[in-house]
């Protein structure tokens, strides 16, 4: 059963990994692409009000929260988005840690309803670790806009894990998700992902590690073929870190550099070399992903995308890209200087009414004129003319902007600078 | 020849990624795979970054990494 307390061991996790887990029956990891909504999930689930924003990686580390959903109590853990487990960056290597080493009780992976296909790379990445997995197809209202349609239970057939379809920002289709998890969780479901079936001599190589492992210590099988995979792959950070979490030396045992470099042999006869290896494994689950998506994504509109493209095409043009945005930044601009004067004015004038009143009633107290004076020409008036001076402008300035994110400009501003933002050294 | 010198709105597929493990490792991510289509669509007014459908999404690339992807006409 994937990673199980029994399979790993508790004590055997770095103490970072190990947190809140007493008060909680289930701990549910949240993983995902970057930008699928997972912490509009999380924070409509916990209740909680950890920042969401519409640009990848902007949660860095795991943030964890509590759900309650029928009398029991989830630990949910809100994993940095990742378009793979395989690990290059920081984030990827934390959130590919939470899921082989934090041993949740069940990993619910956010796909894009979009963008099914990038999006099912993670899913099978990883299913090659463990058998708990939730797919939970978010952002079901955008896709609805674009006119794709997902035949939600013929990709639970496909991938033979339960699926779920969800629109983040309504609390209420979150509803469904739980009901699975807590099945998932007391296993009324069990999960039987179908795994990717690589190229059939990565899969001899595998075969033959998983043998030597399965001796060697003792080990779920699905956890055996994940080494395996990562052995023959020679990803040295991950095998230091699965020596570090399950405390078992890879590079050191005998047994198994002779296995591994039998099968880098075997492998390299038949024209896979280790360079090129991870080309052939991405592209397996590739394929696995092309297939199923074009038998559950139905596109309604076929001119859709088409009407998007058209629009993109002038937002980007040469003529009218850059008069575009400066057009839109002017009126933004100019909207939030002259439109918050009045809300100013408004402000100003209330302030100085309770003022005036505040004088009398110092009046009417006999206070003495230094203390009066201090108290509300010093604190309360500059105190208020911040207020009345700050507040309309950015109350004014941030919706508007927020509603350019929304529509997704941003991105297209940020393609038609690219050249400055590259002069300006900020690359990526 | 390489991404670059793919015309605007012409299908390519992928031949392979010739870059450094980073990047390629990013790319692969998003979907660069042997036999993948990938179309040309937009341009940024500066002619630089392109931005490229496939796999149904649209990803921007800058020339300098686009000259590692190596692409032909037929799968």
């Amino acid at each position: 059963m994937g990673l199980t307390k029994s399979s790993t061991g508790s004590n055997l996790l770095a103490n970072d990994l190990e947190f809140l887990k007493n008060d909680s029956d289930y701990v549910i990891a949240l993983a995902g692409n970057p930008n699928v909504g997972k912490s509009t999930i999380f924070n409509n689930l916990t209740g909680m009000h950890q920042h969401t924003g519409n640009w990848p990686g902007k949660t860095v580390s795991n943030a964890t929260g509590n759900c309650i959903y029928k009398n029991t109590n989830f630990l949910l853990v809100d994993i940095p988005g990742t378009y793979s487990i395989l690990s290059n960056s920081e984030e990827e290597e934390i959130a590919r840690d939470y899921i082989c080493f934090g041993h949740p009780d069940c990993t619910i992976i956010v796909v894009d309803a979009t963008c099914l296909e990038r999006n099912l790379n993670l899913v099978f990445q990883t299913m090659d670790i463990t058998n708990n997995i939730i797919v939970c197809v978010n952002l079901l209202d955008e896709a609805k806009k674009k006119k794709i349609h997902i035949d939600l239970k013929r990709l639970s057939d496909e991938l033979g894990v339960p699926v779920v379809g969800t629109t983040a920002r309504k609390k209420k289709t979150l509803n469904s998700l739980m009901d699975t998890v807590q099945k998932v969780c007391t296993h009324d479901i069990q999960p039987a992902p179908k795994k990717v079936i690589y190229n059939k001599y990565i899969e001899d190589g595998l075969s033959k590690i998983e043998k030597v492992l399965n001796a060697e210590f003792e080990l779920s099988s699905d956890l055996c073929r994940w080494i395996a995979l990562k052995l023959i792959d020679d990803e040295e950070t991950i095998i230091n870190s699965i020596e570090k979490n399950l405390s078992m030396s890879l590079s050191n045992n005998k047994n198994i550099q002779n296995i591994t470099n039998e099968v880098h042999n075997d492998l390299e006869k038949n024209n896979i070399i280790k360079k090129h290896l991870k080309d052939f494994i991405v592209s397996d689950i590739m394929h696995k992903c092309e297939t199923i998506c074009g038998k559950v994504c139905i596109f309604e509109d076929e001119n859709y995308s088409r009407r998007d493209r058209k629009i993109d095409k002038i937002l980007t043009s040469k003529k009218f890209g850059i008069p575009i945005m400066l057009l839109f930044l002017a009126v933004i601009f100019w909207l939030t200087i002259v439109g918050s004067n009045y809300p100013s004015q408004a402000l100003f004038s209330l302030f100085g009414w309770i003022q005036e009143k505040l004088l009398h009633l110092a009046n009417f107290l006999h206070s003495p004129e230094w203390l009066s004076s201090m108290l509300i020409s010093g604190v309360y008036q500059t105190l208020t003319w911040i207020i009345a001076v700050m507040l309309p402008p950015m109350a004014i300035f941030f919706p508007l902007f927020t509603i350019l994110e929304d529509l997704g400009y941003l991105p297209r501003i940020a393609f038609n600078m690219d050249g400055f933002f590259k002069k300006c050294c900020c690359t990526r | 020849m390489t991404l670059n010198d793919l015309p605007l709105n012409t299908k390519g597929y992928i031949q392979n990624l010739n870059c450094n493990e980073n990047i390629k490792r990013r790319l692969l991510d998003l979907g660069f795979v042997k036999g993948a289509p990938i179309t040309p669509v937009l341009v940024s007014p500066s002619s630089d970054p392109r931005a490229f459908s496939i796999r149904g999404t649209l990803i921007a690339i800058r020339k300098e990494d686009a000259n590692f992807i190596n692409i032909c006409f037929n799968s």
